[in-house]
């Protein structure tokens, strides 16, 4: 296989030299032998699909995944025996997907956790401010030291993260998805970013499964594919079609296109008003109006928490809303609890099938049972009929063709994949007239991807109604019929599949109307 | 990947058998070798104290099962620590801590004495079940406090359930000395219960009263309970994953707060057992500590409620054995309060066997690498 | 109207309260730091217990009050390592660990009383710590028999609630505590030692509790009594809620708590037609108002109970 890695070569050392890095969880090898370099200055992509080992090996890099061999090397220093604390001290940063600051305390403090010497055991916040403002000034990064972290929007948290990394030193910066939480025109503002950065020989790498982003930003690009390198390329050098195909591994075909509906098809779910105030009085919905129709996929496109997750759950009953109302079937379900809209014809697949998606401790078998247990035949007079329920469940593994030694495996040894054919099989199979689904295809491979995908268009031509709630503006623009951007608890506008353009929708997920 | 779907489909419920009777041998293994190692301590403890470990152990075990006298008192002695553990398993199923089981066995005993005062002239055809009745009601709504705080305002059950214990005992204390005094003695009990009140005697010239039936019943019947019936499901559920199990439509609250119902109705008819069977009133010391040892009873039996009987038998073995030990051998009965609560701890410690394991393994490999 | 608020009953009243609220509060100083860096300790109560007979013990044998104070506080930094053994390295279920804990060691501290004075003798005295009264201080109205006349113990309490404010919110090792709380992978990425962080919280803890256990024996009554801290570990837990894990509101609730069991005392002493066995529910009862009018309007540190393995690999 090695033969088969062609490697640019920079002049000189690099910077940063991996070599054979291997990770395993459990069973699971994340990282098999990968190699990666990356010189002073250079922004260096990592390219992958959703589990194909990028964020374990910088997790590795920064000393927060355990090594089983392999050695690293940066600035011509060994530090293979890593240690959040050695990475730091060599000057690797890294700015997680999920951000690693402490909400409740300010930027000042955030940034000297962990820093002796920033005063101990008194921190000299004077200095620190300081500091901080040499820093935004030098690469224009704005923040204000005194405010508290939770009070910053998503796009100046992410600021801090950068700091906080420049302010221990990080002579690489590793930047996690960093493009996922942000509206696509906050995206050239970050790259604006990265390109000081690296002008100022600050060494990049950039974690990202979007090709057109890879191929605006980097140099050098590594594109890995099941914990192992697949190829190297010069961004110069390649084209997003060849880095298509090495990421997945075959040419990709058009994604599977959803049929038209016809005006005519009757509603199935009416959402009207839906407002809702959480607990700490911030509204997340700001009266959201919907209709799915019979054979319709809707999906409902926008930047991670405007208000998806929670419409989602008021939709599923786990929530109540604080007014509105919602219909299926011509009928209003607005107060109805969780079982009985189950049984008016709702299924819900949620983002965390970890969570809320399955019990992760409990068998397969108990996995498919939980919305049976008081549900003839299954549940007669109260006790459960094991006869009937072990029926159900074989013929659902075969169906869903779920891989598993037997009934009784638990479902926290099944693969992402597997899980989510669990969690199908479940919301299927009671033939709902509704399907809530939230990022259904979130960590999956492009195989179990597809699978998920099959299955929702399948549904939506025996003519269920979907309501596909997903970050992944591809996928939505790929299965829906319909698409409602999402902003600030708000629907910001309602495409057809024909008149939607990214630009627009782009424009719309940052609240811009115009532009 | 199609081909793995046509696969023969196998003989699913016998791998199942197979899977459940492995885990429940783990289970087994596990409790057995915490116990043996905290026997083991105890023994050190013992030696400590300048007394022969091993006669020690022959004095507790011909104490408690030596003669038939002995033996029926262990198994009056675990009609309780059964009754009250099975309540506290079928509550940790649900994922509530029922530390509460004390002052449910108080409030019990209590109702079911003033049911057995107030209606001396029933045949015991009817006083019996219904002071039963009246305990298990008593027992479920005082641990129904702490459930439905929980539910409604997110209290913790566990300090709640605490909290009642004391206010139970409190409450006790005041009925048996104020308005339910025995009136012919200056001590903290009510009057004697009339005969027809009085549990029957299983074994003839013992104290084994016919509590033992409702120990075994309980533990049968919350068998069945948890692994047959639709609600046991939900309960089991609900302790693994409260949101998975609302997203299902269970009303997870609900289920809470039955499960911790059904554990304080269990404890309840443990406090029934002991003043109907044992003590033939109330007395304010009913237990000495019952509802505590109960949560160790119902870890060791691995919240299973066979498992459950079964502690709670070697439990009363060993405390019925230690006045013995102590009076033959003069080692203080209170070394097997110690090596009680040891079983706990060496039982969630057992972690720790595989946490050197890994070390030693994380060791070698730096070496070699 | 002066004359009432500093009349000798009043008096009296005050300093008992802060003087019965003094043993909760230190178990519940303690239980900022641990619920501060994300880790539950129900082992309070135990740890009380402990540090009341070993300090009792303690200074019973070496005629010392001071040492027998040092080696409950020792007993209780020892507890608070074994518990964040089983919770930390072992990953035990925390609640289920603490309340194992606690019955074990009111299993081990009722043997080793019998076995260090024997069964059925008097009962072993000490003579307790005296009140020091602080010239001018003490004489203030209401702030003077509140504070102002209580034992050296009580003093260093007052000083240690100053000390652990300054400690958790001016310290660079308070930030890091409360990183580790909120989200110890964000903590480790940092530098910080989450596991170190965590066992150094619940030692110290388990310090502060045996403290509290001791100032039972020691200074409240010059005895040791089986169970004699009486679910006050317990107790503790809700005043964590009630002072939003912050030292001071910790005082306030305290004070709340020692007024309560003041009452009951009074009352007991003044033949008030109350069932004295109902003045005796009041810090129970107290307790459960607390959780359920308090629980849901505070914020708990994100990660607090949560066990946090090395990556932030999930359980």
């Amino acid at each position: 296989m090695k033969d088969h890695v062609e490697r640019p070569g920079d002049a000189g050392t690099p910077l940063l030299s991996m070599r054979g890095i291997s990770v395993a969880y459990g069973a699971l090898r994340a990282n098999d032998g990968i190699d990666l370099d990356v010189g002073a200055g250079e922004v260096q992509a990592l390219l992958g699909e959703n589990g194909a080992g990028k964020t374990t090996l910088m997790k590795a890099l920064v000393g927060l995944a355990p090594i089983e061999g392999g050695s690293i090397e940066f600035d011509g220093k060994d530090i293979s025996d890593i240690s959040p604390l050695v990475a730091r001290n060599a000057g690797i940063g890294m700015v997680h997907q999920h951000f690693m600051l402490i909400p409740t305390l300010t930027v000042a403090q955030n940034l000297c956790i962990g820093l002796r010497s920033e005063g101990y055991p008194f921190p000299n916040y004077r200095k620190i401010t300081a500091k901080i403002s040499g820093l935004s000034e030098r690469y224009a990064l704005k923040v204000d030291p005194s405010a508290r972290v939770a009070d910053l929007s998503v796009g100046e948290q992410q600021r801090v993260e950068i700091i906080k990394a420049l302010y221990r030193g990080a002579r690489l910066l590793v930047l996690d998805e960093p493009t996922s939480v942000l509206i696509p025109q906050e995206i050239e503002g970050l790259f604006e970013i990265i390109r000081n950065l690296s002008a100022q020989g600050t060494a990049v790498i950039f974690i990202s499964h979007k090709l057109n982003e890879v191929m605006s930003i980097s140099r050098n690009i590594t594109i890995l594919r099941r914990g192992k390198v697949a190829a190297t390329r010069r961004t110069s050098e390649t084209s997003a079609k060849e880095l298509a195909r090495l990421m997945v591994g075959y040419e990709m075909g058009d994604l599977p296109a959803a049929p038209a509906i016809s005006e005519s098809s009757p509603p199935v779910a009416r959402i009207e008003g839906l407002r809702f105030v959480d607990s700490r009085k911030v509204k997340k919905l700001n009266g959201v109006d919907i209709e799915v129709r019979a054979g319709e996929i809707h999906g409902i496109a926008g930047v991670d928490g405007n208000g998806q997750v929670e419409l989602a759950r008021i939709l599923a009953g786990i929530l109540a809303a604080s007014s509105g109302t919602i219909w299926l079937d011509g009928k209003d379900i607005t107060r109805l609890d969780v079982a009985r809209r189950i049984r008016s014809g709702l299924s819900y697949i949620p983002g965390d099938r970890q969570r809320t998606g399955l019990v992760m401790d409990l068998s397969v078998r108990d996995n498919m049972t939980l919305k049976l247990s008081d549900r003839p035949p299954y549940a007669v007079h109260g006790f459960l009929d094991f006869g009937k329920i072990r029926a159900m469940v074989e013929e659902s593994i075969r169906d869903y063709n779920i891989d598993c030694a037997d009934s009784g495996q638990e479902a926290r040894t099944l693969s992402g994949g597997n899980q989510q054919k669990l969690v199908l099989s479940r919301e299927l199979r009671s033939d709902p007239r509704l399907i809530v689904a939230v990022q259904p295809t979130q960590g999956l491979d492009i195989s179990a991807t597809n699978y998920v995908h099959s299955m929702l268009l399948e549904r939506q031509r025996k003519g269920c109604a979907i309501l596909l709630i997903s970050t992944e503006l591809d996928e939505v623009l790929s299965l829906s019929n319909r698409i409602s951007v999402m902003y600030e608890g708000r629907l910001m506008g309602t495409f057809d599949r024909d008149s939607a353009d990214r630009e627009t929708i782009g424009l719309l997920m940052a609240g811009k109307q115009h532009a | 990947m199609r081909e793995a779907g046509a696969k023969p489909a196998r003989p699913l419920g016998a791998e199942r058998k197979l899977k459940i009777s492995k885990g429940l041998r783990a289970d087994f293994l596990s409790s057995f070798i915490a116990f043996a190692l905290a026997l083991v301590i105890g023994a050190a403890i013992i030696a400590a104290m300048g007394k022969d470990p091993l006669k020690a152990y022959a004095a507790l075990l011909d104490g408690a099962v030596g003669n038939r006298n002995s033996l029926a008192e262990t198994f009056l002695r675990a009609i309780p620590l059964s009754l009250a553990g099975i309540g506290v398993a079928i509550a940790f199923r649900a994922g509530a801590f029922n530390v509460g089981a004390e002052g449910q066995l108080f409030i019990g005993a209590m109702a079911s004495a003033w049911v057995g005062l107030s209606f001396p002239s029933l045949p015991p055809i009817l006083l019996l079940p219904l002071m039963g009745l009246t305990a298990m009601v008593a027992g479920g709504l005082w641990a129904g406090i702490a459930g439905a705080l929980k539910a409604w305002m997110n209290a913790s059950e566990m300090i709640n359930t605490i909290m009642l214990n004391y206010i139970a005992v409190f409450l006790v204390s005041f009925l048996v000395h104020g308005p339910l005094q025995d009136p012919s003695s200056p001590l903290g009990q009510t009057a004697r219960l009339p005969r027809a009140a009085y549990l029957p005697i299983m074994l003839p010239g013992t104290r084994l009263h016919g509590g033992l039936v409702l120990a075994v019943a309980a533990a049968l019947l919350a068998s069945l309970f948890l692994w047959r019936s639709a609600w046991g499901f939900r309960i089991r559920v609900v302790g693994k994953n409260t949101f998975a199990a609302q997203a299902s439509g269970m009303r997870v609250n609900g289920v809470m707060v039955s499960a911790l119902v059904v554990s304080g109705m269990l404890a309840g008819l443990a406090g029934f057992c002991e003043a109907a069977g044992v003590q033939h009133r109330m007395i304010e010391n009913i237990s000495p500590g019952y509802g505590y040892t109960a949560i160790v009873v119902a870890l060791l039996g691995q919240t299973n409620p066979i498992g459950v009987f079964a502690a709670a038998v070697l439990f009363a073995a060993l405390q019925i054995g230690a006045s013995t030990m102590e009076s033959a051998v003069g080692v203080p009965s209170s070394v097997i309060t110690v090596i009680q609560y040891l079983v706990v701890l060496l039982l969630i410690g057992r972690g720790a066997f595989d946490l050197i394991r890994g070390k030693v393994m994380a060791l070698s490999r730096r070496e070699k690498g | 109207m002066l004359g009432m608020i500093s009349s000798p009953v009043v008096n009296g009243f005050l300093s008992a309260s802060m003087r019965l609220a003094i043993p909760i509060l230190l178990a519940a100083l303690g239980g900022v730091y641990n619920e501060r860096s994300g880790v539950l300790n129900i082992g309070m109560e135990g740890m009380m217990i402990v540090g009341s007979l070993v300090g009792f013990v303690a200074a019973y044998f070496i005629h010392d009050l001071w040492f027998g104070v040092l080696a409950a506080a020792a007993s209780g930094v020892l507890l608070g390592l074994i518990l964040g053994f089983f919770v930390i390295s072992l990953s035990a279920n925390q609640v289920v660990a603490g309340i194992s804990l606690n019955l074990l060691c009111m299993g081990v501290t009722s043997l080793l009383f019998r076995v260090v004075f024997g069964v059925g003798t008097a009962a072993p005295r000490v003579n307790p710590f005296a009140a020091v009264p602080i010239p001018f201080l003490g004489d203030i109205p209401v702030v003077g028999p509140l504070f102002f006349r209580q034992s050296p113990l009580g003093y260093i309490t007052y000083a240690l609630v100053i000390l652990s404010f300054f400690v958790i919110y001016r310290t660079s090792w308070g930030l890091s505590i409360i990183a580790t709380g909120e989200n110890p992978e964000a903590a480790e990425t940092l530098g910080v030692n989450v596991v170190r962080t965590r066992y150094a919280a619940l030692m110290i803890s388990g310090g502060l509790c045996a403290l509290g256990g001791v100032f039972l024996s020691v200074d409240s009554t010059g005895l040791f009594i089986d169970n004699m801290t009486a679910g006050r570990g317990y107790i503790a837990l809700a005043l964590l809620i009630l002072g939003r894990r912050h030292p001071f509101g910790l005082l306030a609730a305290a004070l709340m708590f020692g007024a309560a069991d003041a009452v009951q005392l009074r009352t007991q002493i003044l033949n008030i037609r109350i069932p004295f066995q109902f003045m005796l529910m009041l810090p129970y009862i107290l307790t459960m108002v607390v959780l359920a009018v308090f629980v849901r309007r505070i914020d708990s540190p994100a990660a607090l109970g949560v066990h946090y393995k090395h990556g932030g690999e999930k359980e």
